[in-house]
């Protein structure tokens, strides 16, 4: 049988090269797969190398204490017995780690893909098109946020019996905020879970239980303990789908209260709105009416993907109107406007869109026509809804609860810059929470919170009218 | 060497099967267990030896010296169960029956591979098969693999779900959630504590106030046992009893696997937490594979029935690694796919 060679192999993500420090058999020598055959230095330790082969060791090619041996060079010659492919050595355990070992990062391993043909599939520009207007689903009654949610997942449920609802307090107690009021009596305990408190173990089982084609809802008591469980929501639910090359899916829904409540502190309201909407592999859904909770609750939990529905504690006990018609959704992915204008675009999700309408209205009786966009949507945010909006008013000023930096007002204002920034007659404006963890003193925690009177007096700024 | 293996329940399985009621294994079970046991080590001794030469990137969990867990295990369920683990998951696909052109495929990053070169090592899948990953972050699958088992139940079927980790694994904080929840809910889903006695460099003396992992699961009531892992058929003896019970529907079962491996966590591992004389000892005395092999010649098989499956798997072994290197990159477009399901709602 003819001979193989033994390469110089590589022993970390990193290594491009190394010294050949000792030789452990001599020519002659018979080796077995798992001998150390030779020690060989890295920049981070000295490695013994492992035979893969079996065979006689004929010629050393590269005789130790030699420097810089480029990885997959030959460094031997093997006589075999064993045939099969080329055989390099394998990195086996070291005696005298020049350095404290450590996990090499794998991302230096390989140069970035060349980036210019590999930007031109990444998502386009806005539709320069005029937007289509949305369905007109006849008559309307009016109906709670908290309702409106409830009938959501009650008439999923009833369409599909892979839909369930689990989290603390919605079974038995009705909901700790009474949005699943009235569900376990319809579908009882086999699809309305209640859950100890283990955000982090439920939400992992809920993931699973999607990735075996199940649907669920899962109910966080609020927001902020999906801090617990953002591990799952992030690198399992949002991920998976892409790493498995498109095998797995995640068809789950992850709703709850979001942003601040009233009076309970910083651990208990903060607005995870760009927190999740920073991430592919998600949807992100915010409703601020009743129709929005209710149509774009049911499309979330028809969606075939992870999809975050930001609810509003303050919201669920407002009326709005609200289609009645039975197979009334919306689609996720478009924002409405909720009040046309020619003088000044006014973007917000969630409560704030209540504040952009109240600020509106405050605008329009001093003259200034504001357009109010409720984005419904921030992942995949319509940002061809807002572009279209700003080249007819030529101003922007972003209106959220959450915290300023790096937030949903940043990305808007950003995208319209890199859409429309020929059509801007003045720099945009961003009303948002402030960067302070929330105060629990009744007079600080409305200081710490955006109000209209500062929309109306950004939207004067934007206008030359202040 | 594996302090505890010869433990209290796996001597009494030991004997049980030496009073004979019924052979534990037969020659045909055995002779594919060694034969799926030995693909495992040929498989990973091929990614070691393309991790040399510079083929695979970034991590390379290699599972030599463990394979008697999951392929003891392997033998005690159905199609229709599911199989979930952690990143060192290349022997778990193998033992599922994935195909080893795609796994390899996938290790060097190749449209070929079972994640069209996305996934890469700690991050593959095959529903048709059972197999839910393959998953990186240590512990999260715990929690999954009870997602999987839940699903069993919420459909009524009798389906269970093995769902392995290591006993570094074993201290994160929802495995404990999810040993409530599966108890709580009764759920299908066998954990499998795979104790190689060393998380990282850590071993699991430094790491672990427990001193017997089958008991993590007492204070829920689940039942556990400390088995050989060296020994595949002493996994197999105990994963049927964890099976049973499980797909009898009474809730979820505990294995602690005392098992051992040879080579370094990832790549590269200097390995200065254990001697080297503690490896070869394992590797001399308790090799999974070695055992098997002598229990087979006693049984009656000859070597050259050996041999021929030694070809068979080298071969295998060999096809896998040229698939693998001839299987192009993935085109640039594939950047932009499967972020999204791109369909309508249901």
């Amino acid at each position: 049988m003819a001979g193989t060679q033994i390469l110089m192999p590589a022993l970390s993500p990193t290594m491009t090269e190394g010294k050949l420090a000792r030789w452990l058999k001599k020519e002659g020598d018979t080796v077995k797969p798992g001998d150390v055959i030779a020690e060989i230095e890295t920049d981070k330790a000295t490695m013994e190398v492992e035979a893969v082969d079996e065979g006689v060791l004929t010629r050393i090619l590269v005789p130790e204490g030699t420097e810089g041996v480029a990885v997959n060079a030959p460094i031997a010659e093997l006589n075999g017995g064993g045939g099969g492919g080329g055989g390099s050595a394998a990195p086996a355990a070291d005696r005298a780690p020049a350095a404290p070992a450590t996990p090499a990062a794998p991302a230096e391993a390989r140069p970035a893909p060349a980036a210019p043909a590999a930007r031109a599939a990444a998502p386009r520009a806005p539709e320069e098109r005029a937007a289509a207007p949305e369905k007109d689903w006849g008559p309307t009654r009016p109906l709670t946020v908290r309702e409106a949610l409830r009938d959501a997942m009650a008439a999923e449920m009833r369409a599909d019996d892979r839909v369930f609802l689990m989290g603390e307090e919605v079974a038995q107690y009705q909901g700790a905020y009474k949005v699943s009021q009235g569900l376990l009596d319809e579908f009882g305990p086999r699809r309305v879970i209640d859950t100890p408190i283990s955000e982090h173990g439920f939400t992992g089982l809920a993931v699973g239980a999607a990735f075996a084609g199940l649907r669920p809802i899962v109910e966080f008591m609020t927001f902020n303990f999906s801090m617990q469980a953002i591990d799952q929501i992030i690198n399992s639910a949002a991920k998976t789908h892409y790493m498995s090359g498109g095998q797995v899916r995640c068809p789950i829904v992850f709703r709850g209260p979001n942003g601040a409540a009233a009076r309970v502190a910083a651990q208990h309201s903060q607005d995870f709105s760009s927190w999740y909407a920073h991430c592919p592999g998600l949807k992100v859904v915010a409703p601020w009416s009743s129709a929005d909770a209710k149509g774009l609750l049911r499309a979330a939990i028809r969606d075939p993907n992870p999809v975050v529905f930001l609810e509003h504690e303050i919201l669920y006990g407002q009326t709005f109107e609200c289609p009645i018609a039975e197979d009334f959704v919306l689609p996720i992915g478009k924002a409405k406007v909720e009040r046309e204008g020619r003088d000044v675009t006014l973007v917000a999700h969630s409560i704030a869109v209540g504040l952009a309408m109240q600020a509106a209205e405050e605008l329009a009786r001093a003259g200034i026509e504001a357009e109010v966009i409720n984005l419904r949507t921030l992942r995949p945010l319509d940002i061809a809804t807002v572009v279209r909006s700003v080249r007819k008013t030529n101003r922007l000023v972003t209106v959220e609860e959450g915290w300023p930096f790096a937030g949903i007002g940043a990305e808007v204002a950003m995208q319209v810059i890199e859409h429309a920034f020929d059509w801007l007659d003045a720099p945009p404006v961003r009303i948002a929470g402030r960067d302070v963890p929330m105060p629990y003193a009744a007079n600080l925690e409305k200081l710490a919170l955006p109000n209209a009177a500062e929309v109306v007096e950004a939207a004067k700024r934007v206008t030359y009218r202040a | 060497m594996v302090q505890g293996a010869e433990t209290a329940t796996a001597t009494a399985a030991r004997r049980r099967t030496a009073r004979g009621k019924e052979p534990a294994i037969t020659r045909e079970e055995l002779l594919r267990a060694y034969r799926d046991m030995l693909l495992i080590r040929r498989f990973e001794e091929k990614a070691g030896q393309l991790y040399g030469m510079g083929l695979i990137g970034g991590f390379c969990h290699l599972y030599i010296g463990q394979e008697a867990v999951v392929v003891g295990m392997q033998m005690c369920i159905k199609p229709g169960d599911q199989v979930i683990t952690s990143y060192r998951d290349h022997g778990h696909m193998l033992a599922c029956g994935m195909d080893p052109r795609g796994v390899m495929a996938e290790l060097t990053g190749r449209i070929g591979g079972y994640s069209k070169g996305k996934g890469g090592s700690m991050h593959m899948f095959s529903i048709e098969k059972g197999f839910y990953g393959g998953h990186g972050i240590v512990g999260a699958q715990v929690s999954l693999g009870t997602g999987l088992a839940f699903a069993n139940w919420y459909r009524g079927n009798d389906h269970v779900c093995l769902t392995y980790f290591g006993e570094g694994a074993s201290n994160q904080g929802q495995v404990y959630e999810s040993f409530n929840l599966a108890a709580l809910f009764k759920l299908p889903v066998v954990y499998i504590i795979e104790n190689n006695k060393y998380g990282m460099g850590t071993s699991v003396e430094r790491a672990s106030a427990s001193k017997d992992l089958s008991k993590n699961g007492a204070p829920w009531g689940i039942p556990g046992e400390q088995v050989d892992g060296m020994d595949v058929i002493a996994v197999k003896e105990a994963g049927e009893r964890a099976v049973a019970y499980c797909r009898a529907g009474n809730g979820p079962y505990l294995l602690e696997m005392k098992t051992y491996r040879y080579r370094g966590h990832s790549m590269s591992d200097p390995a200065k937490y254990r001697t080297r004389e503690e490896v070869q000892r394992m590797r001399e005395q308790r090799d999974c594979i070695e055992t098997a092999r002598k229990r087979l010649l006693e049984m009656g098989l000859d070597e050259a029935a050996l041999k021929k499956v030694d070809d068979e798997v080298k071969a295998i072994v060999q096809d896998a690694a040229d698939f693998a290197q001839a299987s192009p990159e993935p085109p640039e477009s594939e950047l932009w796919t499967d972020v999204l399901v791109e369909e309508e709602g249901r």
